[in-house]
């Protein structure tokens, strides 16, 4: 499965600014993330080929495809989990995201959920969030840690955009598979990452949770920079401004989902298979 | 002073605190009264016997809340901290030789084992032996070091679950090979024994007992509390977070090798001290207590008291010594088929212990 390259070695200038500034997040240009002509091979199948993608500061980005058009790997390039073999990935101006690792990233401010819930079942939901919180995670300043109100607060406030403000108490295990999602999303939010990269968010959810999650992703948008991976097209309707759609390893139509919809090229993509 | 009044609330109630209160007057009030001052003839008098059956079994104690803290709270169960017990023992167990002096079987500057074997001169592994500060201060660091080496060795490599266990299984069983040779220089299969004084003061006195008794308890309180300041904050709650998800704990930004060392250096520390308590109270220390069964034995006192309690443990430890007593005396050949069946009883009707069949709190889930 490795498909881990060398950085090429013809570096633009920018990876070279990238690589001397990895600290600050720049989006003066208004863009935070950027792939440009990512290409990565497995075994000669091509899971992404030249894809081009661009996210600005506080949009919500919904992308979708059908089986094998290459979004997940597209979010494990993104995070570091996987190292294409050609084209530039920037977070921001600056920040070069081949040349940092998984937890650098997570570090410089790119939060994942990934499909399957994982929180930790055995704390309640406010220690679950006081441990993903934002802090200096050394291990003595963890023995010694105490809350400050402003963290207090900080977890109240996101225990009610999550909706879990009356299960703040309860053991996250005892959490329903909706709630457990929002917990994790919650978990991501109080890392203050500058985007968020959400898949399949509402897998194995029911109408109503799936409402809510909608609702949820609606009420973070602007504040974050968001990108949702999913299948259903019922909830993609719900949340969608901006629509990707990738075919084959590559951006296939891009626009307002309206326009997408009707565009003859996605729904052969679709109705053709 | 608020902070230290909400840390004394954080780790016990006012209950709690009653309890423990009561313990420490028990242990530092009425045994050493019942023990030196009632006269034997009375039925309150509390003889020998029970001073040192206490006292060894408060040492035990102390391993069981080291061990819950590294397998009740990280999930990493170790088969081999009979091992870092052994450790703390031989290092008093040197000073308690060389206290000895020209009083042993051969009436020599050198150990009598050493006589035996014809040495000449001590060793290097025995220099400074006969200072009380040099040996306490190895009963920490010997078992501390070899913690903390082979723990970042084994969790550099992810070195998990029952993969774990197995080899530090086999680590205490390859010290416990060591040490049964007499060119390791601790007095081989027969280790160390007839110990006349500690800091001076004649070793088998009534008086020196209960101090040794006392000093047990006063490390046992103070270990159960320095646990529960553990568990009780942040850094604890990673711990029950890498025991659940360690994968996520890494993903939220901690350093999860960090963590699992810090624990497991402790309770191995912890393990140190209460071998350099055990040994001048039971008089003895040989190969025989890195034996593999010892370690399995002390995951059986935290099993019986309810893993992640800390209490629990100490109760654990108490009920089953308490019980091998009782049974080595009465039956001595049932004592194993009984320990078996209380193992497998436990596991199966018992998943939090004696603890958990006393409170019903939360934390069933």
């Amino acid at each position: 499965m490795s498909a881990a390259v060398q950085a090429p070695s013809s570096i633009g200038v920018g990876a070279l600014i990238g690589h001397v500034a990895t600290g600050e997040l720049d989006v003066t240009h208004g863009v935070v993330l950027y792939l440009e002509d990512i290409t990565v091979s497995f075994d000669g199948f091509r899971a992404l080929n030249r894809l081009s993608l661009a996210i600005d500061v506080g949009e919500l980005r919904c992308v979708i495809g059908p089986n094998g058009a290459g979004k997940t790997t597209m979010m494990d390039v993104i995070t570091g989990k996987t190292r294409p073999e050609a084209g530039r990935a920037f977070f921001g101006q600056t920040i070069d995201l081949a040349r940092l690792s998984e937890a650098e990233i997570a570090h410089a401010g790119i939060g994942r959920k990934f499909q399957k819930p994982t929180i930790f079942e055995h704390l309640t939901v406010f220690e679950n969030l006081e441990l993903a919180m934002k802090a200096d995670k050394r291990v003595r300043t963890t023995l010694f840690a105490r809350l400050a109100a402003a963290e207090r607060d900080r977890i109240a406030e996101t225990l009610r955009l999550i909706r879990l403000d009356a299960a703040a108490a309860r053991v996250a295990g005892a959490l329903s598979h909706g709630q457990k999602q929002w917990l994790e999303i919650g978990m991501l939010l109080v890392q203050e990452p500058k985007l968020l990269l959400l898949d399949e968010p509402v897998a194995g959810m029911s109408d109503e949770e799936t409402e809510r999650t909608a609702e949820l992703i609606l009420s973070l948008a602007g504040r974050h920079s968001i990108v949702v991976v999913e299948h259903d097209m019922a909830f993609i309707a719900k949340i969608a401004r901006r629509l990707t759609v990738l075919h084959e390893g590559a951006v296939l139509a891009e626009g307002p989902l309206a326009d997408v919809q009707n565009d003859p090229r996605v729904i052969e993509v679709y109705l053709g298979r | 002073m608020a902070p230290v009044a909400a840390t004394l609330a954080r780790l016990y109630g006012l209950k709690g605190w009653l309890a423990l209160g009561a313990a420490a007057a028990m242990l530092f009030v009425v045994f050493p009264v019942l023990s030196l001052a009632v006269p034997e003839s009375s039925a309150f008098h509390v003889s020998q016997y029970w001073v040192t059956l206490g006292g060894k079994i408060m040492c035990y104690a102390i391993v069981a809340v080291a061990m819950d803290l590294i397998w009740g709270y990280a999930g990493i169960l170790s088969l081999g901290h009979g091992l870092f017990f052994a450790l703390g023992g031989y290092a008093m167990g040197m000073y308690l030789m060389r206290q000895i002096g020209r009083e042993g079987q051969y009436q020599a500057d050198l150990p009598d084992f050493m006589v035996f074997l014809d040495w000449k001169e001590l060793p290097w592994q025995w220099w400074n032996s006969d200072q009380f500060w040099w040996c306490a201060l190895l009963a920490v660091a010997m078992p501390g070091l070899l913690a903390f080496v082979f723990g970042y060795l084994a969790f550099r490599s992810r070195v998990k679950g029952v993969y774990f266990s197995i080899i530090t299984q086999a680590l205490t069983f390859a010290a416990m090979l060591l040490f049964f040779r007499n060119a390791t220089g601790f007095g081989g299969n027969n280790g160390f024994t007839d110990f006349k004084r500690i800091l001076g003061f004649a070793i088998t006195t009534p008086g020196t007992r209960i101090a040794l008794f006392a000093a047990t308890g006063a490390v046992l309180i103070a270990t159960l509390l320095l646990g529960r300041f553990i568990v009780t904050s942040k850094l604890g709650r990673v711990l029950t977070a890498i025991r659940d998800a360690e994968a996520r704990v890494a993903f939220c930004g901690y350093n999860t090798l960090h963590y699992k060392l810090f624990v497991w250096t402790l309770s191995a520390v912890l393990c140190g001290i209460a071998g350099a308590l055990y040994v001048p109270q039971v008089g003895i220390i040989n190969p025989s207590e890195m034996s593999p069964a010892n370690s399995i034995e002390i995951a059986i006192w935290v099993a019986v008291g309810g893993r992640g309690t800390l209490v629990g443990p100490i109760l654990g430890a108490g009920l089953v010594n308490g019980g091998k007593s009782f049974f080595t005396q009465a039956f001595p050949e049932y004592w194993l088929y009984v320990l078996g069946l209380l193992f497998i009883l436990v596991t199966l009707f018992l998943p939090r212990g004696v603890v958990g069949l006393l409170t019903r709190r939360r934390g069933a889930g």
